[in-house]
């Protein structure tokens, strides 16, 4: 077992995932979408998951929801959420945690609402499952006071419209309320800002990061946008083809970082300080099948310095362990000397990154 | 919502206006002497001028159509000298043939075919929608497999064939039901329903099949929407995310479907009514086809005109309280 990032205040984490694996069966075989992920949240804290699409990022947050088909799905770890162990409650048990002590922001708003329902009803909804003896009016100013809170003007009026009588950000706003209406302890939000202008994007962060500061509760910000991690989170966790690669506070990984992968994330982000004339450098190829995995490191065949260690990083597995500063973990075969001296001479000097 | 509804129907009115005027010119223009059809064999073409003033239909053509719709709305009288025959709003013509005014012919057997099809479609709805959500819920399970199996069987079998082996089952061998017959609602609820039973059972067996098919896809493509993972993730127990959520929203094109369904239907459902040997619209219409009883023919196509377009703004107005996108448009 590897030692995760200290916690630094002193309290027991409210999330802490270990060793997590979740598989799905189909039909073309077994897919290891999420293959011995641990990490750790603190209330007040920001954990940013970053990574391509397929990397696992969804499928661990959902994991902890407990929103996976349980029919089709094989989940094993450990998920303590505020000192529960979630994996293999009974579903019954679980449902009475979501939306209360465990809440999720999703992706698109429009198509997280439903479209049938005023946006008020389905916030108030969120509240009266959880506070079963709160009466309509109760729920009501309950969600009004929601709506007010996370900015969003004329909150009774708007109580009454339908998602599409929102504009974008004013519905993830109010996918916001709902999602904090119950006060939950962790909020899970999956790329929250993806769908959004750029504009409303940063409004949207302020939010998240204001309302974390009144509610102190952890969050969990899945994306695949560097520019978002440095914003809000804390620490950061890199993962590629259901496995972590990088993990480490949000300083350190995204000034120092140490695995190609994340070296290949950063050099894909434009920056304002760079060469303008600058090419981005993309990392070539695509994320492997969560089938049929490379061998090795998963990342190998992408990766321009899978050969320098010998035939390691095609054969072995590489295991997250400490890279350099206390909390900081990678997962990569290349010698500490070599990282250092690759990530200075190659990598840094391209200067898109930053 | 007042003014979607206004609108509605007005363009509803403009359709059935031009279905008249289409259904008025192909029966009473086409055919080149309608009286000498409605008049038989050994007529003298005295006779057939006679026939032709009682009908009205020795007047031009837009005369005759101005005749027929005052008809409609304030009756009017047929027939000349001492022949004379009221036929009282709303007129739809007078058979000579039954001597009759058609409005009460349409009156003795509309409640029939009435009772028939909602009878049976409150049958094909229920049983159709809850096997399909069930269905789309155990999807790959033994009950889901055996559902969509019998629902093949349905929607292949005919009501002929069909209604028919239950006649035999529950009538003639068991004796489990009387022989199908109408009794009006008004007379005897139960012996309304008593009799009615059979072609209901026929009707929701064979129709349920298209509705569980339907219902069971809607279903599951809801179900892979990311409002039922919000309302999942909010903690709503499954029964809500089943109904409340995911129901409501799997609903709007089965509305459609059973709106126009039921509103053809109601035209007349001469199989069924032949079988079971009951005097509906659909047996009227066959029958006064056969016999080139005119007057009768265009006011059940008309009827069946008006059913459909009635059952199209039935379906506009429930679409709009059922989805609020619509309200706008």
């Amino acid at each position: 077992m590897v030692e995760l990032p200290t916690p630094r205040r002193g309290e027991d984490p409210y999330l802490r995932v270990t060793d997590l694996r979740v598989r799905f069966d189909t039909e073309d075989g077994v897919v290891k979408a999420v293959d011995g992920v641990s990490f750790a949240v603190e209330r007040g804290r920001t954990l940013g998951i970053v990574g391509e699409s397929g990397s696992g990022k969804s499928v661990t947050s959902l994991a902890i929801l407990g929103l996976h088909n349980a029919k089709r799905t094989t989940i094993s770890g450990e998920i303590s959420v505020g000192g529960r162990q979630l994996v293999g409650l009974r579903e019954e048990e679980i449902r009475r945690l979501r939306g209360r002590d465990m809440a999720m922001i999703f992706q698109d708003p429009l198509s997280a609402l439903h479209p049938y329902y005023s946006v008020g009803r389905q916030i108030a909804e969120a509240y009266r499952v959880h506070h079963p003896r709160a009466g309509k009016r109760e729920a009501r100013s309950r969600a009004v006071d929601m709506l007010g809170r996370v900015g969003i003007p004329q909150p009774a009026k708007r109580f009454d419209q339908f998602p599409h009588e929102f504009s974008g950000g004013m519905r993830q706003r109010a996918m916001i309320a709902m999602a904090l209406v119950n006060d939950p302890d962790l909020l899970i939000a999956d790329e929250p800002t993806t769908a959004l202008d750029v504009t409303v994007q940063a409004q949207i962060l302020d939010l998240l990061a204001d309302l974390q500061a009144e509610f102190r509760s952890a969050i969990i910000l899945i994306t695949h946008d560097l520019g978002v991690v440095s914003q809000v989170a804390d620490d950061v966790l890199v993962m590629y083809a259901g496995r972590a690669v990088e993990h480490g506070s949000v300083e350190r990984v995204l000034r120092a970082p140490q695995h190609p992968y994340t070296w290949g994330l950063l050099s894909s982000v434009p920056s304002l300080h760079g060469d303008a004339d600058a090419d981005l450098v993309p990392i070539p190829g695509n994320p492997p099948s969560l089938i049929n995995l490379p061998s090795g490191c998963a990342f190998h065949p992408r990766c321009r310095w899978a050969g320098v260690n010998g035939d390691r990083s095609r054969t072995e597995i590489p295991e997250l362990g400490p890279a350099g500063a206390p909390g900081h973990l990678v997962a990569c075969h290349l010698p500490v000397a070599a990282r250092e001296r690759i990530y200075r001479d190659e990598v840094a000097q391209v200067g898109v990154a930053r | 919502m007042l003014r979607f509804v206004v609108r509605r129907l007005l363009v509803a009115a403009l359709t059935l206006v031009v279905i008249s005027l289409v259904t008025f010119g192909l029966f009473f223009a086409v055919p080149s002497s309608p009286a000498k059809v409605m008049c038989g064999k050994n007529c003298t073409a005295e006779d057939i001028a006679q026939v032709e003033r009682r009908l009205g239909i020795d007047q031009p053509l837009p005369r005759q159509y101005a005749d027929f719709v005052g008809g409609v709305f304030a009756g009017r009288t047929y027939g000349e000298g001492d022949f004379r025959q009221d036929c009282p709003a709303p007129c739809l013509g007078y058979s000579f043939r039954n001597n009759q005014p058609v409005t009460e012919i349409v009156a003795q057997r509309a409640p029939v075919t009435f009772s028939i099809v909602l009878g049976g479609a409150v049958l094909w709805l229920g049983l159709g929608i809850s096997l399909g959500m069930v269905s789309a819920l155990r999807r790959g399970t033994a009950f889901d497999r055996a559902a969509i199996g019998v629902t093949l069987a349905g929607a292949s079998m005919q009501v002929y064939f069909f209604g028919l082996i239950l006649l035999y089952l529950l009538v003639y061998s068991t004796g489990l039901l009387p022989f199908p017959s109408y009794t009006p609602l008004t007379e005897s609820p139960a012996r309304w329903a008593a009799g009615l039973l059979l072609p209901w059972m026929t009707l929701g067996f064979l129709n349920s099949a298209l509705y569980a098919r339907l219902s069971r896809a809607q279903m599951l493509e809801t179900l892979s929407e990311d409002f039922i993972r919000t309302a999942r993730a909010k903690g709503l127990p499954a029964r809500q995310v089943h109904t409340r959520h995911a129901l409501r929203a799997a609903i709007t094109p089965i509305v459609t479907i059973a709106g126009l369904d039921i509103g053809t239907s109601l035209g007349g459902t001469f199989i069924t009514e032949t079988i079971f040997g009951l005097q509906g619209l659909g047996k009227a219409t066959v029958e006064a086809v056969q016999f080139l009883n005119l007057p009768v023919v265009m006011a059940t196509v008309l009827l069946a005109a008006v059913f459909i377009v009635v059952a199209n703004i039935v379906v506009d107005v429930l679409y709009a309280v059922i989805d609020p996108r619509v309200r706008l448009g």
